[in-house]
């Protein structure tokens, strides 16, 4: 039973396509500028754009010198310079002084900007204001998607996740809906597309409508569903300590566009190194998804067959060492070397765990997620604050405990967030609105404490005046109701029960088997029901929004074997590594492949950080 | 127009672009088949030329076409300079590399109406398509001709068009009622870029009134907002970031929830505070430890700890006392605490801390408290690298065996595992202990003394 190919594991299509398109595409705008020029990139561009081309590629179409975009005065001295930007005002301000400082000079420039995935008439209106449009000319570069591993697909918006939720900006909304509309027409057409959440079903209207402006080809198709979910539809996943190794990475080491830099603490050497990620690096495709009490005893068991692949040099007659080395060394080397980053890490990982009683603060969040010892775990949090332990882990275990209780009650409210401010600045008073606004740290209103069948009721009435009132606002009006979901979808398995974490029952192994990821559990129901029926009460719960949709040609596909396993999961706002780990699990329990794409990849330190509003 | 058409029939008799053109018609008729009727009924040159017409218009932002931009591309296309006003038609048919341009990525297309690359055909394809003739009849044709066919857009068709990056016309929006409309559309499309275009190029000019309809149109309000938010003036900000008092005092006055306006009430006096403590304090200690930064600005806590550090035994009276501090801001017993010995372990002052934890009963007893759990005093303690004696008394004060034993164990306070087990009467505990102390050591010694005593009834 050992080969490879299990029927139960369809092959993932090939995304470097995406990265041959978005390529391409730069080469050509670059050719549209004959001639020398030097190149501002914006900084959370260079990760991105490394993927897809290098330097020498660029330099091939006359790029001179490459600067990142620094918010500063320019020091190049090319007649003609491009700016490769994300659409940002602020952005677009700055190069407005840069030409305008050229005027002044009396120097002639030619100045290119290019966006990227697209502009946006508010950056033009700025050009415009200024009185440089036309002398700045503009241009876009849809690059859309960028595949950071075999089945991740990053559209490295960060800013989604704050524009969206938390300004109501739906700036991009369509840009979700163009890259959608990317992978349909390449990969698709989908038979089924099912969804959850206010943007997420905005994003589908968006796609939709661009399929109908567009012709489609009838092609074989690759992907089979699709699955699109707003961040806010679950909250509690991305706000949990992640203890699978890749997400452990994440929170420890952030891993970026698909790459870490691990220091001197991990390298052991007064060095640090930058690593890909992904499924190429063979040592880490074995541990990336479990549970980091397993990594150590599997990277010990490597390391000891490692040495004896070594070992089997001994005794070799030349022959024998001859084709050792050609053919078995470089890739123990190779494997060697990964091996001791991936212990170091390892090491470095537990040291910074320990330090911060890592243990401890599991244990909180695991008594939240149950509802139990609700008072220890409040005093455990004060001391947190009390101590200005971390201000980011402070409002993290604050935000659990708001939306698994449904809210503070109005005296641990006013304590907790008095002592807040005291501790890390009274600026942070924005913070806390911003956080109130998404409905993730709130007080409870007086005779909130309804039982189950009163809320229930009280829902249903609040939904319909909330609905008439505002759509915008409605994360206002939101509630959560963890405790109700948790039940209904059993995403808090018993605690007496062992949970053997090396041989994982269900998706829980990612966090300890101390709770199953909401956001995971509705796209294994939902596929399992091959529809949201059944799921009225949990979606209701979750304030709506949910959708299903047959593809215009979904019947005579349905036939179709394998792409009808592979099911594109959407997250609007952010996925955590933990949640992809969880769907790969899933994947290999029920025969399916996802392909997870993001807008960008989160942890609970991103999700909390695009809320502070300290940073005036 | 007459006048224009040996020009024009020489244009599109170029076979270079009749190749384009068609697939150009093509894609954007299958788009537009709504549109196509208008087209039809305005006759002649209209139907291969559609967008010229409207290039030939007002871009968005109203300003008429005079194609500056598309000039200087031009310009960079052929690689030399000539000047702006020269821009015509002509040379975009001499430059092959511009025949291929795919213009309708850059500003033009805000102009003529490219179709954005939302259709995804491969890449090749869409950049075959030709935009270049779109410009060719923009500057002959005259306006009027085709004036009332852009304007019979509807504002859903406008919207429609805008997101695909083509040109239309918002001045005809002019009563508050169109503009409105035009902005309902743009919100029903769930596209901010568009919500925020229609608000900045039609509503702006009746701001007055647009705050009032705004609040009833949350999604286009929030979108305003933002907006309002993006372009800030960081100079602006700065500038108010220097007075930050004075603003904070005018804040007070912003109708703030009683809750918070206490907040920043309190703020304001820490300010206030801050500028004093600031300049306070003897040379010595500030010598021997020298501060890293300004307390300016600082949070209230890190405010007490640092007064703490360097003013604690200062008179109550004093402001820059920590017991001031605490009174003042109504601090409580926990944080003061934690505040006080986190700071004083720092500087290892450890009998500061033995009098903070002593309390003395009305029989004049003394005896240890404290509002946070001992194990946490050992903790912080530990991080500061309190010696042995002292974490031992403290692990000492830990009122649970389980987790005392933990602690002093991994804090190697051999006294307390020692006098712990022989409390426990277990013998086997404290001889498994024995192999963990140093060999001669006084522990060892103690252990042995304990093993030989007959004054213990061992429990095993």
């Amino acid at each position: 039973m050992a080969h490879s190919g299990r029927r139960d594991s369809p092959e993932l299509p090939d995304f470097s396509l995406l990265k041959r398109l978005a390529r391409d595409q730069l080469i050509y705008l670059l050719e549209q500028l004959p001639g020398k020029k030097d190149l501002f990139i914006e900084a959370d561009l260079m990760s991105p754009l490394d993927r897809i081309a290098n330097v020498s590629t660029l330099k091939q179409h006359e790029v001179d010198k490459l600067y990142k975009v620094e918010y500063k005065p320019i020091i190049s001295t090319s007649d003609q310079v491009c700016f490769l930007i994300r659409p940002r005002i602020q952005t677009v301000k700055w190069i407005c002084d840069v030409a305008n400082a050229d005027k002044a000079a009396g120097k002639f420039r030619r100045y290119k900007i290019i966006f990227t995935p697209q502009k946006f008439y508010a950056c033009e209106a700025v050009l415009e204001e200024q009185g440089l449009f036309g002398d700045v000319t503009t241009d876009e570069w849809a690059f859309y998607l960028l595949p950071l591993d075999d089945d991740i697909i990053s559209l490295e918006l960060p800013e989604f996740f704050r524009d969206n939720f938390l300004a109501g900006d739906q700036r991009w909304v369509r840009t979700v809906g163009s890259a959608l509309h990317l992978l349909h027409s390449i990969y698709g057409p989908f038979s089924k597309i099912y969804g959850i959440g206010r943007c997420a079903k905005m994003a589908y209207e968006s796609w939709k409508e661009q399929v109908e402006e567009g012709d489609t080809k009838a092609r074989q198709a690759e992907i089979g569903n699709a699955f699109l979910i707003d961040r806010d539809v679950d909250y509690i996943t991305p706000l949990c300590s992640q203890v699978v190794y890749e997400g452990l990475v994440d929170d420890i080491f952030r891993i970026k566009c698909g790459c870490v830099e691990f220091g001197h603490d991990v390298t052991s050497s007064d060095k640090s190194v930058k690593v890909m990620l992904n499924s190429q690096d063979k040592v880490f495709s074995e541990i990336r998804n479990e549970h980091f009490s397993n990594v150590f005893s599997f990277l010990s068991q490597k390391a000891r067959n490692l040495q004896t692949a070594y070992d089997k040099r001994r005794g070799m007659d030349i022959k024998q060492m001859k084709t050792f080395v050609s053919e078995e060394l470089k890739g123990l080397k190779q494997e060697h070397r990964l091996l001791s980053l991936h212990i170091g890490a390892c090491e470095s990982i537990m040291k910074k765990k320990t330090k911060q009683d890592f243990q401890e603060l599991l244990k909180t969040e695991h008594s939240l997620l149950e509802g139990f010892e609700i008072r220890e775990c409040i005093s455990f949090i004060e001391e947190h604050i009390n101590r200005q332990v971390s201000m980011i882990e402070s409002l993290r275990l604050l935000c659990l405990l708001s939306i698994t209780e449904n809210g503070l009650l109005p005296k641990d409210f006013r304590a907790l967030k008095a002592q807040y401010l005291q501790s890390y600045g009274v600026d942070h008073l924005l913070t806390f609105a911003n956080l109130r606004q998404l409905g993730l740290l709130v007080e409870q209103q007086p005779g909130e404490t309804l039982t189950v069948m009163e809320s229930k009721v009280g829902k249903l009435v609040n939904d319909k005046t909330a609905g008439k009132l505002t759509d915008a606002f409605s994360s206002l009006a939101k509630k959560s109701h963890f405790r109700a979901l948790s039940r209904k979808l059993n995403l808090v398995p018993k605690s007496d029960e062992e949970y053997d974490l090396r041989v994982p029952r269900d998706m829980a192994y990612i966090f300890s088997g101390a709770y199953i990821p909401l956001s995971c559990k509705l796209i294994e129901q939902v596929l399992e029901r091959d529809s949201w029926t059944g799921l009225e009460e949990v979606t209701k719960l979750l304030n709506g929004h949910e959708f299903a949709f047959t593809g215009s040609n979904g019947a005579d596909l349905r036939a179709k074997s394998d792409a009808q396993r592979i099911i594109l999961v959407m997250f609007l706002g952010g996925c955590t590594f933990s949640e992809i780990s969880a769907l790969r699990f899933l994947g290999r329990e029920r025969g399916y492949k996802f392909i997870v794409v993001t807008t960008a990849i989160t942890n609970s330190s991103r999700l909390i950080e695009a809320l502070l509003g300290n940073k005036v | 127009m007459m006048k224009n058409k040996p020009d024009e029939e020489d244009y599109w008799n170029s076979s270079k672009f009749k190749a384009f053109t068609f697939d150009d018609e093509d894609d954007e008729f299958s788009r537009l088949k709504e549109s196509k009727q208008a087209v039809n009924s305005i006759r002649s040159l209209v139907e291969e030329e559609d967008d010229e017409d409207e290039v030939e218009k007002v871009s968005w932002s109203g300003e008429p076409v005079g194609s500056i931009s598309w000039s200087v591309r031009e310009t960079a296309a052929s690689n030399q300079k000539t000047q702006r006003e020269h821009a015509f038609p002509k040379i975009n048919a001499s430059s092959p590399s511009v025949s291929r341009s795919h213009s309708g990525y850059s500003l033009s297309s805000l102009f003529k109406g490219k179709t954005k690359p939302g259709n995804f055909q491969p890449f090749t394809d869409s950049l075959s398509e030709s935009s270049v003739k779109l410009y060719a009849p923009e500057l002959r044709k005259p306006k009027s001709e085709s004036k009332d066919y852009i304007s019979d857009w509807s504002p859903e068709e406008t919207i429609h068009r805008m997101q695909q990056g083509k040109v239309v016309s918002l001045e005809r929006f002019r009563s508050l009622q169109d503009k409105l409309l035009l902005l309902d559309f743009s919100v029903r499309a769930h596209d901010g870029n568009i919500i925020t275009a229609v608000i900045l190029f039609t509503l702006t000019s009746i701001i007055r009134v647009l705050f009032r309809e705004l609040e009833s149109r949350q999604t286009a309000l929030r979108h305003f907002i933002h907006y309002l938010t993006e372009i800030r003036d960081h100079r602006l900000l700065l500038e108010l970031l220097s007075k930050r008092r004075d603003f904070l005092k005018s804040c007070l006055n912003l109708p703030f929830s009683p809750e918070e306006s206490a907040h920043v009430q309190d703020h304001y006096t820490l300010l206030e505070r801050q500028i004093i403590i600031e300049h306070a304090g003897k040379v010595e200690i500030f010598q021997k430890f020298p501060r890293r930064a300004s307390i300016l600005n600082m949070p209230l806590i890190t405010t007490l700890y640092y007064c703490c550090f360097y003013h604690y035994n200062e008179p109550e009276g004093t402001y820059s006392s920590p017991l001031n501090i605490r009174h003042t801001f109504r601090i409580s017993e926990k944080q003061y605490f934690v505040t006080v010995l986190a700071a004083r372990a720092k500087l290892k002052a450890w009998s500061d801390l033995d009098a903070l934890f002593t309390s003395r009963n009305w029989l004049g007893f003394t005896k240890k408290k404290s509002p946070l759990s001992f194990h946490r005093v050992v903790d912080i303690l530990q991080k500061n690298s309190a010696p042995t004696q002292v974490l031992q008394e403290y692990v000492g004060l830990v009122d649970d065996a389980d987790l005392r034993i933990g602690l002093a164990q991994k804090h190697k306070c051999h006294d307390i595992v020692i006098n712990t087990y022989r409390d426990l009467k277990d013998r086997q505990l404290l001889l498994g202990y024995r192999g963990k102390v140093e060999r001669g050591s006084a522990e060892e010694r103690k252990i042995n003394d304990l093993l030989d005593s007959p004054h213990i009834r061992w429990k095993n």
